[in-house]
C-alpha cells in the first residue's frame, strides 16, 4: 500500500523513502527506539524531558531549532512515549536541506550546546506541562495509577512518561548527558523522508548529512523481569483504588494486562474494544449511555505497547448513579461476549471501521500518525517498513470466536485492575473496597 | 564518507513554488442548492460538508445551546430510521460523521471511502433534512449536555472562556458558549428543536461541498439523487444570519475577573477583548502581527514565557475572525506564583507592539515566511480542501482568495504591522480572567492597577 525503499547507513541508521508528489511538501521523520522504559529507577521523565531539550540547539546552530524552520514555512513538533521518542519537520520541498541539516546537527553534536541554563529552563517547561496535562485536569492522575496498578515496581511501564516531580528535580546534567551518548545515535533510529522527493537523491542528502555521525555503543537492553511477564494480582477479584479529585461526575476504570504489540491476540483486542464501544452502534454504548442512561460516556482502547499490552474500559457515572452499577453493567455485557462472542455483523462492523481507518491514516505524508510515522513505526517494532499488510491481514484473520475467547481469558476479574475517581471527600462512592491511590 | 557538509551555517532554503488552490466546479443541483466540489487525488476517500450560515449566535433569546444541540441531534434518527439504524448504516461504510457549531455557522461533514460516496452523500442529506427529534432522543440528549456542562466546570479552561465571552459581550449573541447555560437548557424542547432546524438548517442558504477520488460528474450525479428531492427554502429571517443584524459588542473596558480554584497548581488566564470583524480591511496586518505577538511558538509571548521564564508549557494569542468583531484573545495556563508577572507580561507586549517595541524586519520576514510558506501544507487532504472551500462561502471571500493570499501578505510591512496594532490591540481596556487560586494570587493583583478583581462564581 505504502511503496518505500530502505537502506541501512554503515553507522547504523535507517533510511526509508518514500515519494508522493501531489503536493510540494516533504516530511522528515525521525524514531529514536527510546522511551520512558528505558529510564532507571529515581529518574523518570528523562526521556521525555530530553525530547523538549532536542529543541533548543545544537553544536552548530546554538539556538531554538523552531526560528529557522518555521521561517522555511515547517510544521514541526515531537513526541515521547514509553517505547520510542519521534521528531519530525513537514517542509516546503526546497527547505529539504534545511531540515536534514538540523536533525543531523542534533544527532551528531548536540552535547557542546547542552548547558546548565537550557536544562533548568525545560525542567521548568515540563513540571508545567505535567501541572497542566495531569495535574490540574478533571481525571488526570488516572492513568498514572492505571499504569503504577498494572506494571508494579521495577517494570519498564511502571511510571507515566512525564515522570515523577521529585525525579525531574534531581536530573542532572551530567545524567543528561549520558543519556544522550547512550540512546541517541543513528544505530538506534530511524529516519523517513517522504514526500516530492526522488527516491535517489533523497537518499544522497540523507547520506551526505548523516553519514559523517559515529555508530555509537550498543543499546542496553531492557529487560523485563520474568516475575512482571504476567501480572498476578493476589485477590481473586483484583485490585481496586479510589482517587479524590476536582471533578463532577465519579468515574470507573477497569483496566486490564493483555497481549502486546503485534503479538497473537494484539488485534483481537482492538476488535473486542470496537464491539465494545465502537460509535453508537456498540454494545456498551447502546446499553449503557442511550438505553439504561446509567453513564454519560463510556470507551474501550487495547494499548498496545512493545513490552506488554493493556486494555481500560473507561466510564462516567450519569447524574443519579454510581460507579458500582456501571461495574455490574460492564460485568453482564463482558459475560455475554465471554459466552457467545460477537455476531457476524458486528465483526464485519468492526473489520469495515478498522479497513477505512487504514485508508484515512493515509491521507498525510508528515506529522503524528502520517504515513512518515507510520514506516517508522513498523520499520522500529517489526523492522519491515512494509508491515502495514501483514498488520492489515491480522484483522481480517480474526473471528468471532477469537474475540469470544479473547473476552473470556483476557478481562477476567482476577486479573482486573479497578479505579474509581470521585469528587473530594466522597470517597465511600467509590467501588466497595477500593483503597486510596497515591499519587504525587 | 561524503565530505564537506557545511556547519558553519544552516542552509538557506530555496523558494517555494506557488501553489494554486484546486480548481472548484460550482453548480447549482436542479433544486437549487449550490454546491462546489473538487477532485482531489490522494487515497480512496471522499469528505462532504454541508456549510450552513447560522450558528450559536442564532441562538434565540434565553435559549442558549439551542444551534449545539440542534446539530448534536441530527444524527440520532432520521423519518425513515431510529438513531441505531442510522448508525448502523454509517458503520457498514466506515463514514466519518461529525458536526461542528461555531458561532456564526454550523458544518456537518461526512467522510467515506470513494466506493461509499453515493450511499454517504444520501445518509448526509437523510441526517440534515429528515431528523427525527423524538422527544425521548431529545430528552436524553439534553440530559447528556447538562452532565457536560456540568462537568466542564472542573475544566479550567472551559470555565475561563465561559468567563472571558460573557465579560466582553454581556448583551451580544457572541457572549455564551455554544452549549448554553443549565438555565437555558433545562428550559428547551422538542418543539425548540424542530423550530430552529426548520428556520436555520434550510438548504436554501447552505452549500454542499465535496470533495475527493471522484470526478465532478460523479460528484453531481450522487448529489442529485442525494438531496434532489429536498426542498429548498431560505433560511428564515427569525435566524440571525446578518452581520449587520448582531448588532455592535458594548464598549470596552478594562476588568479584572478571578473565579477561585482552590489549590490549583496553575492560574488558567484569557487577555484581551472585542476585536475586528472578518471582513477588516487590516485582515492580513493582523495575522502577521498576531504570529509575532502570540501566534507561533517563536512568537515574542511564547518565548518570554515559556523559553526564557519556563512559568508556562506554552501560550497563544489568536484573533477570532467573525462575522461581527470577534474576541482577540491571549490564552495559556501558567504556574499559580507566576500569574501576576505573567498578566503584567502580557499587557506589557500588547502595549508595546504598537508602541515602543514595534515588529523588527527579523521578525516581520519571520512571520510572514511561516504564513506563506507553510501555505501547500495546508490543502494536501480533502478535508483541508473542504474546510478551505467552507471559509469562502461562510465568509463571502472571492473565488480567487487563496491564489492571492500570498501576495496578500507578503504586501503586509512593518508600518501595516504597527497601524494594525494601535487600531485592534488595546491593553488599556482589555478584560484578563484568572481561573486559579484565590488566595495565593489576589493579594499580588494590585500592581496591575486594576482595582480589586471581580469575583465570579461558576455555579
Amino acid at each position: 500500500m505504502l511503496d518505500y525503499t530502505k537502506h541501512t547507513l554503515e553507522n547504523g541508521l535507517d533510511v526509508i523513502v518514500h515519494e508522493d508528489h501531489r503536493c510540494p511538501i516533504v516530511a522528515v521523520n525521525l524514531w529514536y527506539h527510546v522511551g520512558s522504559k528505558n529510564e532507571q529507577p529515581g529518574r523518570t521523565g528523562l526521556a521525555h524531558l530530553f525530547e523538549h531539550l532536542m529543541f533548543e540547539g545544537s553544536a552548530h546552530h546554538d539556538s531554538g531549532y523552531f526560528t529557522p524552520l518555521q521561517q522555511a514555512g515547517a510544521a514541526l513538533n515531537g513526541s515521547t512515549s514509553c517505547d520510542r521518542t519521534n521528531y519530525w519537520e513537514v517542509v516546503p520541498t526546497s527547505a529539504l536541506d534545511l531540515a536534514l541539516w538540523l536533525e543531523s546537527d542534533r544527532m551528531g553534536y548536540l552535547l557542546p550546546a547542552l548547558t546548565a541554563a537550557k536544562l533548568e529552563n525545560q525542567r521548568e517547561v515540563v513540571l508545567n506541562e505535567r501541572r497542566q496535562q495531569y495535574e490540574n485536569r478533571p481525571y488526570g492522575m488516572a492513568l498514572m495509577v492505571l499504569m503504577a496498578a498494572l506494571f508494579p515496581p521495577g517494570h519498564p511501564y511502571h511510571g507515566t512518561t512525564i515522570g515523577e516531580p521529585a525525579d525531574l528535580q534531581a536530573a542532572t546534567l551530567e545524567e543528561v548527558h549520558a543519556f544522550f551518548r547512550t540512546y541517541y545515535h543513528p544505530g538506534n533510529v530511524s529516519l523517513t523522508v517522504a514526500g516530492d522527493v526522488e527516491t535517489g537523491d533523497a537518499l544522497a542528502r540523507v547520506r551526505r548529512y548523516f553519514e559523517e555521525i559515529p555508530a555509537g555503543p550498543p543499546i542496553p537492553p531492557v529487560v523485563v523481569g520474568a516475575e512482571h511477564v504476567t501480572r498476578n494480582l493476589a485477590a481473586p477479584d483484583g485490585v481496586r483504588f479510589v482517587l479524590e479529585d476536582r471533578v463532577e461526575l465519579p468515574r470507573l476504570y477497569l483496566a486490564w494486562r493483555t497481549p502486546r504489540l503485534f503479538a497473537d491476540g494484539d488485534a483481537g483486542m482492538d476488535i473486542l474494544a470496537e464491539v465494545l464501544t465502537g460509535g453508537k452502534t456498540s454494545r456498551l454504548y447502546r446499553t449503557l449511555v442511550h438505553e439504561r442512561r446509567i453513564a454519560t460516556d463510556v470507551s474501550a482502547a487495547q494499548g498496545s505497547r512493545e513490552l506488554a499490552g493493556w486494555f481500560c474500559i473507561t466510564a462516567t457515572a450519569a447524574p443519579g448513579y454510581e460507579v458500582d452499577e456501571l461495574e455490574r453493567a460492564i460485568g453482564d455485557e463482558l459475560a455475554a461476549l465471554a459466552a457467545t462472542g460477537p455476531d457476524p455483523g458486528e465483526i464485519e462492523r468492526c473489520l469495515t471501521q478498522v479497513e477505512a481507518q487504514f485508508v484515512y491514516s493515509l491521507q498525510t505524508v508528515g506529522g503524528f500518525s502520517g504515513r512518515s510515522d507510520q514506516l517508522n513505526a513498523y520499520n522500529v517494532y517489526t523492522g519491515d517498513p512494509g508491515f502495514m499488510e501483514q498488520d492489515r491481514a491480522r484483522y481480517r484473520e480474526a473471528t468471532a470466536d477469537q474475540v469470544r475467547v479473547l473476552a473470556a481469558t483476557q478481562l477476567t476479574p482476577g486479573g482486573r485492575v479497578a479505579l474509581s475517581v470521585v469528587p473530594h471527600g466522597a470517597a465511600g462512592r467509590a467501588l466497595v473496597g477500593s483503597t486510596a491511590a497515591r499519587v504525587s | 564518507m561524503t565530505p564537506g557538509v557545511d556547519r558553519s551555517r544552516v542552509p538557506h532554503p530555496g523558494p517555494v513554488p506557488s501553489v494554486r488552490f484546486p480548481a472548484v466546479g460550482t453548480v447549482r443541483l436542479s433544486n437549487g442548492l449550490a454546491m462546489r466540489m473538487v477532485e482531489h487525488q490522494g487515497p480512496p476517500l471522499v469528505t462532504f460538508l454541508l456549510a450552513i450560515p447560522a450558528g450559536s449566535a442564532s441562538d434565540p433569546p434565553g435559549q442558549a445551546g439551542l444551534a449545539a444541540l440542534t446539530a448534536d441531534l441530527l444524527d440520532e434518527g432520521s423519518d425513515g430510521r431510529t438513531a441505531f439504524e442510522l448508525h448502523a448504516a454509517l458503520d457498514r461504510i466506515g463514514a466519518r460523521f461529525g458536526t461542528e457549531v461555531g458561532s456564526d455557522a454550523t458544518t456537518v461533514s461526512l467522510t467515506t471511502l470513494s466506493r461509499s460516496a453515493a450511499e454517504g452523500l444520501a445518509l448526509l442529506a437523510e441526517i440534515v433534512a429528515c431528523p427525527r427529534f423524538d422527544e425521548a432522543d431529545v430528552a436524553r440528549v439534553l440530559e447528556l449536555r447538562r452532565s457536560r456542562l456540568r462537568q466542564l466546570r472542573t475544566v479550567p479552561g472551559a470555565v475561563a472562556d465561559r468567563v472571558f465571552l460573557e465579560t466582553l459581550y454581556p448583551t451580544h449573541p457572541y457572549g455564551h458558549l455554544g452549549i448554553g447555560t443549565d438555565a437555558s437548557l433545562s428550559a428547551l424542547t422538542a418543539t425548540d428543536v424542530r423550530q430552529f432546524h426548520r428556520d436555520a438548517f434550510q438548504l436554501g442558504s447552505a452549500t454542499l461541498i465535496a470533495v475527493g477520488a471522484l470526478t465532478h460528474e460523479g460528484f453531481i450525479e450522487a448529489a442529485e439523487r442525494a438531496f434532489g428531492d429536498v426542498p429548498m427554502r431560505p433560511v428564515s429571517g427569525a435566524v440571525v444570519v446578518d452581520p449587520a443584524g448582531l448588532g455592535a459588542p458594548g464598549p470596552p473596558s478594562a476588568r479584572l475577573v478571578l473565579v477561585d480554584r482552590p489549590g490549583a497548581v496553575q492560574s488558567e488566564l484569557r487577555v484581551g477583548h472585542v476585536a475586528a470583524a472578518r471582513r477588516t480591511p487590516d485582515y492580513y496586518a493582523l495575522r502577521v502581527l498576531n504570529m509575532v505577538l502570540g501566534g507561533q511558538f517563536v512568537s515574542r509571548l511564547n518565548l518570554t514565557l515559556r523559553e526564557e521564564k519556563g512559568c508556562t508549557y506554552g501560550v497563544r494569542t489568536a484573533f477570532d475572525f467573525r462575522r461581527a468583531p470577534g474576541p482577540f484573545a491571549m490564552q495559556g495556563s501558567v504556574q499559580s506564583s507566576a500569574t501576576v508577572e505573567a498578566l503584567q507580561e502580557v499587557f506589557a507586549q500588547m502595549e508595546a507592539i504598537g508602541g515602543d517595541r514595534p515588529v523588527t524586519v527579523t521578525e516581520l520576514d519571520l512571520a510572514r515566511a511561516s504564513l506563506t510558506r507553510g501555505f501547500a501544507r495546508g490543502l494536501e487532504t480533502a478535508g483541508q480542501v473542504a474546510r478551505g472551500i467552507a471559509r469562502l462561502v461562510l465568509h463571502g471571500l472571492p473565488a480567487d482568495y487563496y491564489d492571492r493570499f500570498v501576495a496578500q501578505v507578503e504586501a503586509v510591512d512593518v508600518s501595516a504591522v504597527t497601524a494594525a496594532a494601535t487600531a485592534h490591540l488595546h491593553a488599556d481596556s482589555a478584560v484578563a480572567v484568572i481561573v486559579g487560586p484565590a488566595d495565593q494570587i489576589a493579594p499580588g493583583l494590585g500592581v496591575l492597577n486594576l482595582g480589586d478583581a471581580e469575583r465570579v462564581e461558576i455555579k
